[in-house]
């Protein structure tokens, strides 16, 4: 049994998340993630959950972490700006392995940027918006139903791997409006428990066999230490360069091993596809339209949508590279995913970029004149990359 | 060979700590696990030490609990999450004068606002130490730091008054000469059930006595006993008494409010009845 | 003697508190900088050294006479 209702991605995305056992939302109010936080401040409750609005965005981040070290499965939600303050404690859960979704219903920056028309301008700050080397998982969804299971999926895998998981919304499917079937239930990842009693010596920070550690929950009797500082398996800081090596390595280690579990793409039209076009979240939807357009005019292109957007589909692209005469990268920034595409790509073909950054979604007509456009410099330049290099054929705005 | 009862509550093998010699933090943070000592309803396996980040929140990767070292001035909302999530653990904050007024400064307020079942000790040593003696918001007016090399002419915070006017519903303050009389304040903190708030003047012979010529650790302690007065005693003291370096010590407020997890069990029913 | 000792010396740091604070003189830092009990017939058992001692150093009790309970 399950039940069809008309929803938003942001209620969507609350759903998933206590569907997947989400009990603890700490947040601020901020345009346009806010129906998040009334979703949870509303469902909470009535679950036995806990729902508090924090003083900034910060703190929104602290409670949640403090929550979740307690036991509970945590989610906080933003934009763009706050995102930004949040980046600190981003990085103290990604040390200290402290299980937390982060959704980021993107809108156009930067600063205050353009409250709140649509961009996918945080792909590079979700990954590298927090100091010093650490792991991150990003997941972007192109439809309601999408934002539903993914973030679901983002509460699993931030419990599996006890890692910061950012579920990378745009404002497009934030507040798009979809019919949605929920089901009853879904598969939910546990949190991790210790295998050893205080007695038997156990260490919180000791990984298990996928590198991941078994952290107690406060409140337990193992009488843990937490820290941000570079620490040991006791979870204690050391100042060595070998403890601090080790640790460094095992952070990036679990989540690079575990990169075909993680790693989610979506091919479309692509069977018989000589040119591709890559995207990701709402922009995806009108890639769609446009690779349908283009079909109809003959031209076999394809789309590969990145549902994980890191760690980053690198086998996926040099595979796509591999076998299509062309890339188009599609976007609604300035220039983010492309560079790793062109990275992952190892020159195998040429990649040429889409951007629009003007608070407006894309037209199927501008993306399908780019598609006419990459097509006819790569048969130009011989079919392949005649310089090493690409330029953009950037779509501006039309005003 | 004698052994206190309460070392139990020390991680032993991390000791000695990191503090300089004569550092009065050692001082608090045994006033600390004194105030907890034989108090009901408080174990070692149902409390958890917060600290926020310099040389107060070191305390508690030296303490026996289930401990957290969160980041620069976070210890309250951490704390506040894991009281919420688990509102039978007993929750203790140790933080310090720059991580609880300048940088956490924010949530400190809001915290006493919600009178969240918390007791926040704040070690005011008036300086931040960790980083070598630069001014904080409770570097008394005409004092030098390294960020004040002609004396701090910023105005001074009173954290409990601060406190107190940001709702917290227990505001005390002793300091690290008045052992005794710290550790009472405190475990009358534990008891109450909200917000509290003690303020424990520290000496940092290092980074703020030195620089102020304030003299050997001991010094600084009996400046502390010579110049706090009694609340009971201040408030009968003529205002021309009040001088310059004299300060009060003593439990400044008490009320009764409601606890931000009594209030949200509420919130729990209402959601329910609905 | 009144009172009974213990020091421990690996925490002791040296600075100094407890031999301001003790009424009788009765300790003193040792060269290489740590407490020892100079003078211990004087010791009158008021614990203002352990009291606040801020390194867990020293701890001293008062000794029951012989014969008492």
């Amino acid at each position: 049994m399950s039940t069809a209702r008309l929803m938003q991605g942001n209620e969507a995305v609350a759903e998933g998340a206590l569907m997947a056992g989400v009990r603890f939302f700490g947040g601020y109010p901020i345009t346009p993630s806010t129906e998040i936080a009334e979703g949870m401040a509303k469902m909470l409750p009535a679950v036995g959950g806990t729902f508090i609005q924090m003083e900034d965005e910060i703190a929104s981040m602290g409670v949640v972490l403090g929550a979740s070290l307690a036991g509970r499965k945590v989610l906080t939600a933003s934009s763009g700006p706050g995102i930004s303050l949040k980046q600190e404690l981003i990085g103290y859960a990604a040390a200290a392995e402290i299980p937390v979704v982060i959704v980021n219903v993107q809108r156009v920056g930067p600063s205050t940027g353009q409250p709140t028309a649509p961009s996918q301008s945080d792909v590079m700050q979700a990954r590298w918006g927090t100091h010093g080397d650490h792991p991150i998982i990003a997941l972007s969804p192109w439809s309601v139903r999408e934002a539903f299971e993914l973030a679901v999926r983002s509460v699993n895998l931030s419990e599996q791997y006890r890692t910061p998981v950012i579920l990378l919304m745009d404002e497009i499917v934030g507040h798009l409006r979809e019919k949605v079937e929920l089901p009853d239930e879904v598969e939910v990842y546990p949190r991790r428990q210790p295998k050893k009693s205080r007695a038997e010596g156990y260490e919180p920070y000791t990984p298990d066999e996928d590198l991941v550690p078994n952290i107690a929950n406060f409140g337990e009797g193992y009488h843990i230490h937490v820290t941000g500082l570079i620490h040991d398996e006791t979870g204690f800081p050391v100042g060595s360069p070998k403890v601090t090596e080790d640790a460094i390595r095992r952070l990036h280690q679990k989540i690079e091993r575990a990169v075909d579990d993680i790693v989610a793409v979506e091919e479309i039209f692509m069977d018989d596809a000589e040119y591709a076009v890559v995207s990701f979240g709402g922009t995806a939807r009108t890639v769609y339209e446009a690779i349908y357009e283009a079909r109809e005019r003959g031209i076999k292109v394809g789309m590969l949508r990145l549902i994980t957007i890191w760690p980053f589909a690198d086998k996926a692209i040099y595979e796509l590279a591999s076998r299509v005469k062309g890339i188009l990268v599609v976007e609604l920034n300035y220039g983010q995913v492309v560079n790793e595409v062109r990275r992952s790509a190892c020159g195998r073909c040429p990649v040429e970029l889409c951007a629009k950054y003007n608070m407006q979604i894309f037209e199927p007509e501008e993306i399908e004149d780019a598609i006419d456009r990459m097509i006819e410099k790569v048969e130009r330049s011989g079919g392949f990359r005649a310089e090493g290099r690409s330029v953009n054929v950037e779509v501006i705005s039309h005003d | 060979m004698i052994e206190r009862a309460y070392e139990k509550y020390f991680r032993r093998n991390r000791l000695p700590h990191l503090w300089c010699p004569g550092c009065g933090n050692g001082i608090a943070m045994k006033a600390i696990v004194q105030a907890i000592d034989g108090k009901d309803g408080w174990t070692q396996d149902n409390t958890v030490i917060v600290s926020g980040i310099g040389c107060s929140s070191r305390a508690s990767g030296y303490m026996d609990f289930d401990t957290l070292h969160t980041a620069h001035g976070r210890a309250i909302p951490f704390a506040t999450g894991i009281k919420l999530a688990r509102p039978d653990l007993n929750v203790v904050v140790i933080t310090g004068d720059g991580d609880c007024t300048a940088i956490g400064g924010g949530h400190f307020i809001h915290g006493c606002r919600r009178n969240i079942d918390l007791t926040v000790v704040l070690f005011n040593n008036n300086i931040y130490g960790m980083t070598g003696g630069q001014a904080s918001p409770m570097t008394p007016l005409g004092k030098k730091a390294t960020t004040a090399p002609y004396g701090s002419i910023d105005r001074p915070f009173d954290a409990c008054k601060l406190a107190e006017a940001a709702g917290a519903t227990y505001v005390a303050r002793s300091t690290a000469f008045h052992v005794q009389h710290l550790i009472k304040m405190i475990r009358d903190g534990l008891d109450n059930k909200g917000f509290s708030f003690i303020e424990a003047l520290v000496q940092c012979p290092t980074a703020y006595g030195r620089r102020n010529k304030l003299g050997e650790p001991a010094k600084m302690m009996a400046w502390m006993r010579d110049n706090a007065v009694m609340k009971s005693a201040w408030d009968k003291l003529p205002d021309d008494k009040k001088v310059e370096g004299k300060f009060p010590i003593g439990l400044f407020y008490q009320a009764e409010a409601i606890d931000y997890d009594t209030a949200y069990e509420q919130v729990i029913e209402r959601a329910h009845s609905n | 003697m009144k009172a009974e000792f213990t020091i421990r010396n690996e925490r002791c740091k040296g600075c100094g508190i407890c031999v301001a604070f003790c009424p009788k003189q009765v300790l003193a830092i040792d060269p290489l900088g740590k407490v020892y009990v100079a003078d211990q017939e004087k010791c009158i058992a008021c614990g203002q050294c352990e009291l606040r001692c801020p390194d867990y150093a020293i701890f001293v009790e008062k000794v029951k006479e012989a014969g008492a309970k």
